[in-house]
């Protein structure tokens, strides 16, 4: 019995599709999903998406939001979802340092700036890790 | 009367400058499909929101919460989504006019979109922020929006935070509108429709199935989804007037293809006018000439 996986955020259907299990950045750490989970509804800090798709495993930067797990369904709600080969580690570390450019000569705290170099940071933590 | 030279030129000008609105005209029209796509991309986002609010409308207490706490209004925050380049027809001309009715007291505007900054200047408004538009709308972007108004409202800085921008109500009409987003006053379901979108149609939540559980609990996860609620409403409401935005340039544009190609007809038919009366000159001329030397 697999488990089906979906990725939305307000943009796009990022992901869906059956996988054997998922691990999630939950609020209060990183939790493992498999097939029989109980009901549950919790939020997802910004962090790492762990995926084991036919015995191969798989990772996405994603941001924070939310999760329902019910019936074998896992639906995750988040405003990013990229998968680390899709993140183009020069562009993300350029963006970056623009955003923490931005947010020291602005002097006061730029929104715009400090939502890029949260989502850049992301980016980049998975990108690292999972090169090795 | 003019030589046929220099309408000649003139022929060549206008039938350019149809050429651009022309061209100006397609590229509105792609955008704005694109912006109409992309807010219906949103509807899987909207349903699982709907129903993970659902869940915790029933088990929290909703008065509560800040972020759905009424207030005494002093001061109201208004979001306006205008546009940042013209050549949309009365858009933003329709948009002004709307948000020139705000209290100019007790108003303090944020904007999005150079035209509505100008316009609220010009007025004598209060701007307290101004967010640079991107041709292609993200969410990363139009988060930063709704998370400053989140902070100002939390701040006490604003009791209530209102959004006015251009209704997508269809390729030939959009209506300027004015809607309440904090506090926030009742859920909704979430809707990603652009068309004929009324408040009183959408039905409210529905009453959800099974008995889920909450990590850390139910209130905690509503404190984290009530944010993430209002910046997907404030998404919307970027993606439909980027929408408007693009339809009313394509009729604005089409209207001035159709206007320099109805002049190059004008001038055409004045041109030959012109050269058949030079023509008919030189014969007369012609004919005197052999009459008198006869």
């Amino acid at each position: 019995m697999p488990l089906l996986l979906e990725i939305v955020t307000p943009e796009a259907k990022t992901f869906s599709g059956d996988v054997e299990s998922v691990v999630l950045p939950g609020a209060q750490g990183e939790f493992g999903v498999l097939p029989g989970h109980e009901h549950l509804i919790t939020g997802i800090e910004p962090g790492e998406l762990e995926i084991t798709q036919n015995g191969q495993k798989s990772w996405l930067a994603v941001g924070s939001g939310f999760v329902e797990i019910r019936n074998d369904r896992v639906a995750v709600l988040t405003d990013m979802a990229i998968r680390v080969e899709d993140i183009d580690e020069n562009a993300v570390e350029e963006a970056r340092r623009r955003a923490e450019k931005a947010i020291a000569d602005a002097g006061h705290p730029d929104e715009a700036a400090r939502a890029t170099l949260q989502r850049s940071l992301a980016q980049l933590n998975v990108k690292r890790r999972r090169r090795h | 009367m003019a030589n046929t030279r220099d309408i000649r030129r003139r022929i060549k000008s206008v039938r350019n400058t149809a050429q651009i609105t022309k061209a100006m005209q397609m590229v509105a029209a792609s955008k704005m499909r694109k912006a109409q796509q992309l807010a219906l991309s949103g509807r899987p986002y909207a349903e699982l929101m709907n129903s993970v609010l659902a869940h915790c409308a029933v088990r929290c207490d909703l008065e509560a919460h800040p972020l759905l706490e009424k207030r005494e209004v002093r001061r109201t925050g208004v979001l306006l989504i205008s546009t940042d380049k013209g050549l949309c027809g009365g858009l933003n001309a329709n948009l002004l006019r709307e948000a020139a009715k705000l209290d100019r007291d007790r108003t303090r505007i944020v904007t999005l979109g150079r035209k509505g900054r100008q316009g609220m200047a010009r007025l004598g408004y209060h701007l307290v922020a101004d967010f640079e538009m991107r041709d292609t709308p993200g969410i990363a972007h139009s988060k930063a929006v709704s998370q400053f108004l989140i902070e100002e409202f939390l701040r006490g800085a604003i009791d209530e935070v209102e959004v006015v921008y251009s209704e997508y109500v269809s390729t030939i009409t959009q209506r300027p509108v004015r809607r309440t987003l904090l506090p926030i006053q009742r859920l909704r379901r979430l809707s990603t429709r652009l068309q004929g979108d009324s408040e009183d149609e959408e039905p409210a939540l529905e009453s959800p199935a099974g008995e889920p559980t909450f990590e850390p609990s139910a209130a905690e996860v509503l404190n984290a989804l009530l944010p993430h609620y209002l910046h997907f409403q404030v998404f919307q409401c970027y993606l439909e007037a980027k929408a408007s935005e693009q339809s009313a340039r394509m009729v604005a544009m089409k209207n001035a293809t159709d206007n320099a190609l109805q002049i190059v007809k004008d001038l055409t038919l004045q041109y030959n006018k012109v050269r058949q009366a030079s023509i008919t000159n030189e014969l007369l001329e012609i004919s005197t000439a052999q009459l008198a030397m006869a």
